[in-house]
């Protein structure tokens, strides 16, 4: 096997926005089933195939810029939790429907800025990905903000547990705007945007809808990080042991 | 553009339904982006409508039967995302089918129509043509689609919604 991990800034960065995609595309996707209404149970699923579509988009990418062979199978299922480089946020536990919308929320502003700056890129296929996700990530914004404001402003009930959601996941919204020497190489090459003056947006935006859904915006403290690195909460892991099951049971299984 | 070859793919191409909305054609819906000869071999270029869309690869493997079948031996089926796809690429004749299958055609143009917080269009319904209508989800039975109700008739129905 061919090493998991590359030392290609251009692949990390691409690896660090599938496996965003990916991670979180497969937390919604646990909700199949299980909305807490049909158009919602719906509404999360559609948002599973348009991050696992993108996720597609840039494995098949960083596969073809690998020159290993690897497509976007292999990085999906193929890799170990250690060579995952998502943020430590998608891959927290769908909780109650509010959990999972804050989550959503904080992702969707995220990336909604993050996406919007790479359309700008000069490598003209990330560009084209980034362009084409831009225009749905546009319809995920709408959606997770409406929801904090439905249920921020809403019952007791709702509103505790919006707050509660917002509160439990503020501690790895950090992660999405820090930036190491990876990164820093891959914006020298057009496959990464500087982050960290995005922080500013992300909080005007985030401060805005937590104020019209009537909520607290939690203190900024202690942030948690090593997503990025491959340091992992030990959700991740029980993620892959779902995601990954069948080609690990039976590598190179097709139908 | 008057190349007949061309003229002969595209007909072709327009025989080819969509497999969620088998009332339009890959051609009405602007997913097939180009169609050019290298010489002998013909190369069709289409682009997905939403990056998840199940539908894409159905879509390409059904292009490359229907191409098969008219005959032709020498050709690629491409895949572009630039520049994006957007619903102001679906044909005049592709809108009144829409409507008449019952699916709302998307108001306005997307290239104008930022989906902006809180703003949602005013979708007429396709069966009684009322602007009564209420959005229920704006994620429906596909990616493409939202899911609307109307207030006047009580018609639950599809929007094919801008992007
Ligand atoms: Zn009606």
């Amino acid at each position: 096997m061919a090493t998991p991990t590359s030392t290609d800034a251009r692949i990390v960065a691409l690896l660090r926005l599938a496996d965003d995609a990916l991670i979180l595309g497969h937390r919604l996707s646990e909700w199949c089933g299980h909305g807490p209404i049909l158009e919602q149970d719906i509404a999360l699923t559609n948002h599973a195939l348009d991050l696992i579509g993108r996720a597609r988009a840039l494995y098949t990418y960083a596969g073809e810029l690998e020159g290993a062979g690897h497509d976007e199978d292999w990085f999906a299922y193929r890799r170990d939790a250690i060579h995952f480089h998502n943020a430590l946020l998608v891959e927290q536990p769908n909780g109650d429907f509010a959990q999972t919308i804050a989550r959503q929320f904080f992702y969707d502003r995220y990336a909604q800025l993050y996406y919007h700056a790479l359309t700008e890129s000069p490598d003209e296929r990330l560009a084209a990905i980034a362009a084409k996700s831009l225009k749905e990530i546009d319809y995920h914004v709408r959606f997770s903000s409406e929801w904090v404001i439905r249920l921020g402003d809403g019952t007791d009930e709702s509103k505790t547990r919006m707050q509660r959601g917002i509160d439990e996941l503020w501690r790895y919204t950090g992660e999405l705007f820090a930036m190491d020497e990876l990164d820093r190489a891959a914006i020298e090459r057009g496959f990464a945007v500087d982050a960290a003056p995005l922080h500013d947006a992300w909080n005007t935006a985030v401060d805005a809808v937590l104020a019209e859904a009537t909520l607290t915006r939690p203190e900024d403290g202690w942030m948690a990080d090593g997503g990025r690195a491959g340091r992992h909460t030990e959700h991740l892991g029980f993620i892959l042991a779902d995601l990954q099951f069948l080609q690990r049971a039976y590598p190179d299984a097709t139908w | 553009m008057g190349d007949p070859r061309i003229a002969a793919v595209r007909a072709v191409l327009d025989g080819v339904p969509d497999p969620e909305i088998p009332v339009v054609t890959v051609v009405d819906l602007g997913i097939v982006r180009d169609i050019r000869f290298d010489g002998d071999r013909l190369v069709v270029t289409i682009t997905p409508t939403y990056t998840g869309c199940p539908a894409t690869k159905v879509i390409e493997d059904a292009i490359r039967d229907a191409l098969t079948d008219a005959g032709y031996t020498d050709f690629a089926v491409e895949t572009t995302l630039s520049p994006p796809w957007t619903t102001d690429w679906l044909s005049e004749r592709g809108r009144e089918k829409l409507r008449e299958f019952g699916i709302a055609p998307p108001v306005g143009s997307a290239a104008t129509k930022r989906a902006l917080f809180g703003d949602a269009p005013t979708v007429p319904c396709p069966r009684c043509r009322s602007e009564q209508t209420t959005c229920v989800s704006e994620f429906g039975s596909t990616p493409c689609k939202a899911h609307y109700r109307c207030d006047a008739c009580g018609e639950p129905f599809d929007y094919f919604k801008c992007l």
